[in-house]
């Protein structure tokens, strides 16, 4: 016994360490601080993030205000460093404005659905038999859509517009986050801890709110963090297509959409909402990446 | 009072008190739509605080079936009959809520596997903590106060550090130390034990089975081990139950059961374990294999096995009866009826 307790942590004194209650999250930030491309990634969407909200003091020219005169200017023209658009406004403030329209249309579907999925998935999963079927059954219907043309149908069905675009977002997120939460919770339901929490006498709902939820939302949470980026990526689609933000709003699908008519004059300037869309979910990818890494307590 | 009785013969100043623990005709069916198994077909026993019983028997023979029912820690499928009381409290006719009070508190269990029976994502310390205050409604320094002092109960060297441990950070034996630690939380009557030792290495195990004996005794609980090894048997238990397809088919004090063995199973148990002073000599195999529970024949479950089966063994399941004091076996060899004696080998039949 006595060699076991020296080489476990031998340097660290009993008595320090017996009032520090170290939690979970605490170990997850300290990991994470170790790993430079996930906290580089964060730090670009923190950037991004920031720069979103703070757009009106950040950005140089009104994204709004056209010009005849100075249309499709080249990056580098003093005044509009990333040039200006088909109508003559300044990319730049465009793609800090457009930052927040489609940080938000990235955001807010995947937040909701991952509520409303993860519900579902947890008590399909920890309820099994008919409720697992009945709930199940109605996630696969969704399922058997791909989702960019389910958010397209659904978005079309309802017509443009934001709020419309949001919850055709979230009505494709439900399902495969409900169907990653009720795998993970089937899972860990069958696993011994929860027969031994079952045997010091734990209730059902003590059992799902400790033990299940507290092992289920890692992996929930790192699938819907991977999601934002494809939320994105959808969000843009539809302002492409014309379903989502509608113009003059300034957002990256959109303007991606009204620039590609461009692309053989001013190629750099029809590119730059792309790699704005690129740069953030690819972050968002792999910075969940490196938060599966990080949550992983035996890792 | 029956001859199914563990412990019909015990001596005279135990019997006085009422047994701690009273099951009856005991019997475990799994029911689902294509299945209908029988996993326990009546057993019977009685423990008072303070004794140890040990069930024996191979894997499938419905020992963790038997301790799990004591809990009604089993799956929706099963459907459990006969009785079982602890403590005076009718544990089969009890609804759900009630149920959830006493496990942990009056009937504990400790589970074979640590490293999955303890959840990975909260330190030791929050599980019992968690645990100490769902039964006993204390504070959460209280229930850290008490969950040091189980860990020290457990000989858990550097007790305060560990309690912030994962259980991953843990080697396997303080692992199964902190569960029987959790187990023991809410102070409870009757200890269950499923295997154990199994999972640890030889000489972690003789250390947690001393630790589980001297805190079996310590603390007064009455103790149920679920084993296949009979060396755990030797070393923890007062009454041994060896199992077989369900059934208890021998009883009785420790050492009788494993010196002096009358049940032909229990004799071929005997023969194929090693055990001291055996160098050179060949170990006997019980030819066959475990019954198929779903197909159980009428006759005795271990006649097909049995080297001594005559025709009579296929025809009747023998009751448990007394073979030599205090030690009782499911053999019709000892029964009172002479069709075994007076019916010729199979050989000589057939």
């Amino acid at each position: 016994m006595s060699d076991q307790a020296a080489t476990f942590s031998g340097a660290i004194p009993d008595t320090v360490k017996t009032e520090r209650s170290r939690s979970f999250w605490q170990a997850v930030f300290r990991r994470l601080s170790r790993d430079p491309l996930t906290m580089i990634c964060a730090a670009i969407l923190l950037a991004i993030v920031l720069i979103a909200i703070f757009a009106p003091w950040i950005a140089p020219n009104d994204p709004y205000k056209t010009s005849m005169v100075r249309r499709l200017k080249p990056p580098g023209t003093p005044g509009y460093w990333l040039g200006t658009d088909e109508l003559g406004r300044d990319m730049l403030s465009r793609l800090i404005y457009g930052g927040r329209l489609s940080l938000f249309m990235g955001f807010t579907p995947v937040v909701v659905a991952t509520f409303i999925g993860g519900t579902l998935g947890v008590i399909a999963g920890y309820a099994g038999g008919r409720i697992n079927m009945a709930i199940m059954r109605l996630i696969d219907v969704f399922y058997a859509f791909p989702s960019v043309l389910l958010a397209v149908a659904i978005s079309g069905a309802l017509g443009a517009g934001i709020v419309n675009g949001l919850v055709s977002l979230i009505l494709v997120f439900i399902p495969p986050i409900a169907r990653v939460a009720e795998s993970v919770t089937t899972q860990v339901r069958t696993q011994d801890f929860i027969e031994a929490a079952r045997a010091t006498g734990a209730s059902g709902a003590r059992i799902v709110t400790g033990h299940v939820l507290s092992n289920v939302v890692g992996p929930i949470l790192i699938y819907a963090s991977s999601l934002i980026s494809v939320s994105i990526v959808i969000a843009s689609g539809l302002s492409f297509l014309g379903l989502g933000v509608s113009p003059p709003l300034a957002d990256w699908g959109l303007m991606l959409n009204t620039l590609r008519q461009s692309i053989y004059i001013a190629p750099v300037n029809a590119v730059l909402p792309g790699v704005m869309i690129f740069t953030t979910s690819m972050c968002f990818n792999l910075m969940s990446d490196g938060l599966r890494s990080a949550m992983d307590v035996k890792g | 009072m029956t001859n199914d009785q563990l412990h019909g013969a015990s001596s005279g100043d135990a019997a006085t008190s009422a047994p701690l623990v009273d099951v009856r005709d005991l019997s475990v069916r799994f029911v689902s739509r294509d299945m209908d198994v029988s996993v326990v077909n009546g057993v019977s026993f009685e423990l008072r605080e303070g004794e140890v019983l040990c069930l024996l028997g191979e894997s499938g023979s419905g020992k963790s079936v038997t301790m799990r029912s004591l809990m009604r820690l089993l799956p929706h499928t099963a459907q459990l009959g006969g009785s079982v009381s602890i403590g005076g409290l009718d544990i089969l006719g009890m609804p759900a809520r009630q149920l959830s009070t006493i496990r942990g508190s009056l009937v504990s269990m400790i589970f074979q596997e640590p490293m999955t029976a303890l959840d990975p994502v909260f330190t030791i310390g929050q599980q019992i903590v968690e645990t100490v205050r769902c039964h006993e409604g204390c504070s959460r320094s209280d229930a850290r106060r008490r969950a040091l002092e189980l860990l020290e109960l457990v000989q858990i060297p550097s007790a305060a550090r560990r309690l912030d441990a994962y259980p991953h950070e843990l080697s396997g034996g303080l692992r199964q130390r902190a569960m029987i630690a959790l187990a023991l939380s809410c102070r409870p009557r009757v200890l269950l034990a499923d295997e154990p030792t199994t999972a640890l290495d030889a000489t972690v195990q003789i250390q947690v089975l001393l630790l589980l004996r001297e805190l079996q005794r310590e603390l007064g609980m009455a103790t149920i081990f679920v084993t296949h090894d009979l060396g755990v048997a030797c070393e923890v238990a007062d009454h041994v139950a060896v199992m077989y397809a369900g059934r208890f088919i021998e009883t009785g004090a420790v050492g009788d059961v494993l010196n002096r063995p009358h049940h032909p199973y229990t004799v071929g148990l005997m023969r194929s374990t090693v055990h001291g002073g055996q160098r050179g000599t060949t170990l006997e195999p019980i030819p066959g294999a475990p019954p198929d529970l779903r197909s159980l024949s009428t006759g005795c479950a271990f006649a097909p096995r049995c080297g001594e089966a005559r025709p009579p063994c296929l025809t009747a399941m023998p009751e448990l009866v007394e073979a030599a004091p205090g030690q009782t076996a499911r053999c019709i060899k000892y029964g009172a009826a002479t069709t075994y004696a007076a019916a010729g080998t199979f050989q000589a039949a057939v």
